[in-house]
């Protein structure tokens, strides 16, 4: 279990949120050749240490957030509103 | 090679040995890490020993390491929760799975080991209409292709799982099943010591607690590996590490469409037979059979997030135990004995990834998520051709790694998603 620090409801099990995964920068549609649109869709670094992902606090205020997590430990270091420019810090 | 079959078992001399305590022999042969081999194998899993295995056996490859971080079948081969069946949706995962569960049948003959396969029949159950509707599809799939597979109602259910609450009341009614009466389980620790020990009897050295920390390249080929305990060279390396394919594959620059997930299971304290099919609700995300000892083994989905952690977690057993108690209240009184959770390598489409990659030599056989211990032996006998013949076999070309970028998709999401 997961205990994640919402900026807006303090700290929540991980079970209100839904995890969408690594954060990703979507390439633009005008330019994109084949081979980058697959590896947007599918290729994910999945790394062993620090991930920048998104949750979406679905049982909660409804936020997209996005949180730096360890994903040995599932710690979290990191984390703000999506709607907020910056890193995850 | 100084021995070509392994020690034979037998109930004699399992008593001589009782009676003398002496001379217990080696499974398998403790020895130094070459310089070189012919075939670098990483992670010793049933994956990694079958390959092994039947490189030896069919193709004379007798020069092979099988390397592990840890020990043998100490990841995903021993932590499933050892269910074979081949009742899968497309084309080739039916051919491929029920190779597998052929190879399953005869193998504590082919190994002189007791696997413990026990086909005692598998039912996936359908609590709405959609669901029955995919078990029709599969039934059908399943038929054409010569599997023994059927949709069944309510009724027929209660008389192969008694206990089973089908009544028409409950939060989530029984509407039906897909009943494939070849599916049962199977001992997964022992499919891993017969393999290491057959091939290990064969020439293949098993090197434990041998951590791979790079992988080495010239030129687009692979020349070996590096190791906690030397560089070794091998023209063709496969990696056979599921949960942690990606952190091997980026060793050799080779990205894979892979993420991580943790899947936790669990068994209760042992009790008298009562279970004899194994029972699969993809609704309810629980599958539970009972093992010979009497066990429950209960496994679920997968967790909602990447991780590499295998912590359980008390989220997971309260979700269990109110789901298995929907399907059988009567077990409410079973007390659980212990749980814990492995790692998946979950591909987009729920199908392996299997062949070649842009790295000459650098061969994959992982993406095996949530399926990939019923598929150990087929998967193995495949790559080992693959390897020993430098072409992919027939029966896993829908499975290569090329299938992402070219959009061909091998999609087993409506049967291997939850179900097992």
């Amino acid at each position: 279990m997961i205990l994640i620090p919402c900026p807006n409801c303090g700290p929540r099990n991980s079970s209100e949120f839904t995890n969408q995964g690594e954060v990703k920068t979507r390439p633009a549609s005008d330019s994109v050749t084949k081979a980058e649109w697959r590896n947007f869709l599918y290729l994910k670094n999945n790394p062993l240490g620090w991930t920048v992902e998104q949750w979406y606090h679905s049982s909660g205020c409804r936020k997209f957030l996005i949180a730096e997590r360890h994903t040995l430990t599932n710690e979290i270091r990191a984390i703000r509103l999506a709607s907020q420019q910056g890193d995850a810090s | 090679m100084s021995r070509t079959k392994p020690v034979n078992y037998s109930a004699f001399g399992l008593i001589r040995h009782g009676l003398s305590h002496k001379e217990w022999p080696r499974v398998w042969r403790n020895v130094d890490l070459k310089k070189s081999y012919d075939v670098v194998i990483i992670g010793a899993g049933v994956h990694g020993l079958s390959t092994a295995y039947y490189l030896a056996k069919n193709h004379g490859i007798h020069n092979v390491a099988v390397l592990d971080r840890a020990y043998v079948g100490g990841g995903g081969s021993g932590r499933n929760t050892a269910i074979l069946r081949s009742n899968y949706l497309t084309p080739e995962g039916v051919t491929f799975y029920d190779r597998s569960v052929a190879l399953y049948r005869t193998l504590a003959a082919d190994l002189n080991f007791n696997v413990m396969f026990a086909p005692r029949g598998h039912l996936t159950l359908a609590h709405n209409d959609g669901a029955l509707r995919t078990m029709r599809w599969r039934a059908e799939v399943n038929k054409v292709q010569g599997i023994d597979s059927e949709v069944i109602g309510p009724d027929e259910i209660k008389k192969l799982v008694p206990y089973m609450d089908v009544s028409s009341d409950t939060r989530y009614p029984i509407l039906g099943a897909l009943y494939h009466p070849p599916g049962g389980i199977i001992r997964h620790d022992a499919v891993n010591w017969g393999y290491a020990r057959a091939a290990d009897a064969m020439g293949v050295e098993i090197h434990q607690q041998t951590e791979v920390l790079g992988i080495n390249t010239s030129g687009g080929k692979v020349t070996g590996v590096t190791t906690n305990r030397g560089e070794v060279s091998a023209p063709i390396v496969i990696n056979c590490t599921a949960g942690w394919a990606t952190l091997i594959a980026d060793m050799a620059g080779v990205k894979l469409p892979i993420i991580t997930h943790p899947l936790q299971a669990a068994v209760t304290e042992p009790v008298k037979m009562f279970l004899s099919s194994v029972v699969v609700s993809g609704s309810l995300h629980v599958y539970v059979s009972q093992t010979d000892r009497g066990e429950l083994v209960f496994g679920a989905s997968t967790d909602p997030y990447a991780s590499y952690s295998m912590r359980s977690s008390l989220e997971f057993t309260e979700e269990l135990a109110g789901h298995i108690l929907e399907l059988m209240p009567s077990i409410s009184k079973l007390r659980l004995l212990r749980q814990w959770s492995g790692l998946c390598d979950i591909t987009p489409d729920f199908s392996p990834i299997m062949g070649f990659t842009e790295v000459e030599g650098f061969l994959v056989d992982v993406g095996w998520g949530t399926y990939g211990f019923k598929a150990g032996p087929a998967s193995g006998e495949a790559m080992a051709e693959l390897a020993a013949t430098n072409k992919t076999p027939k029966m896993i070309a829908a499975f290569d790694l090329a299938r992402f970028e070219d959009g061909r998709l091998a999609s087993e999401r409506g049967a291997a998603a939850v179900g097992h």
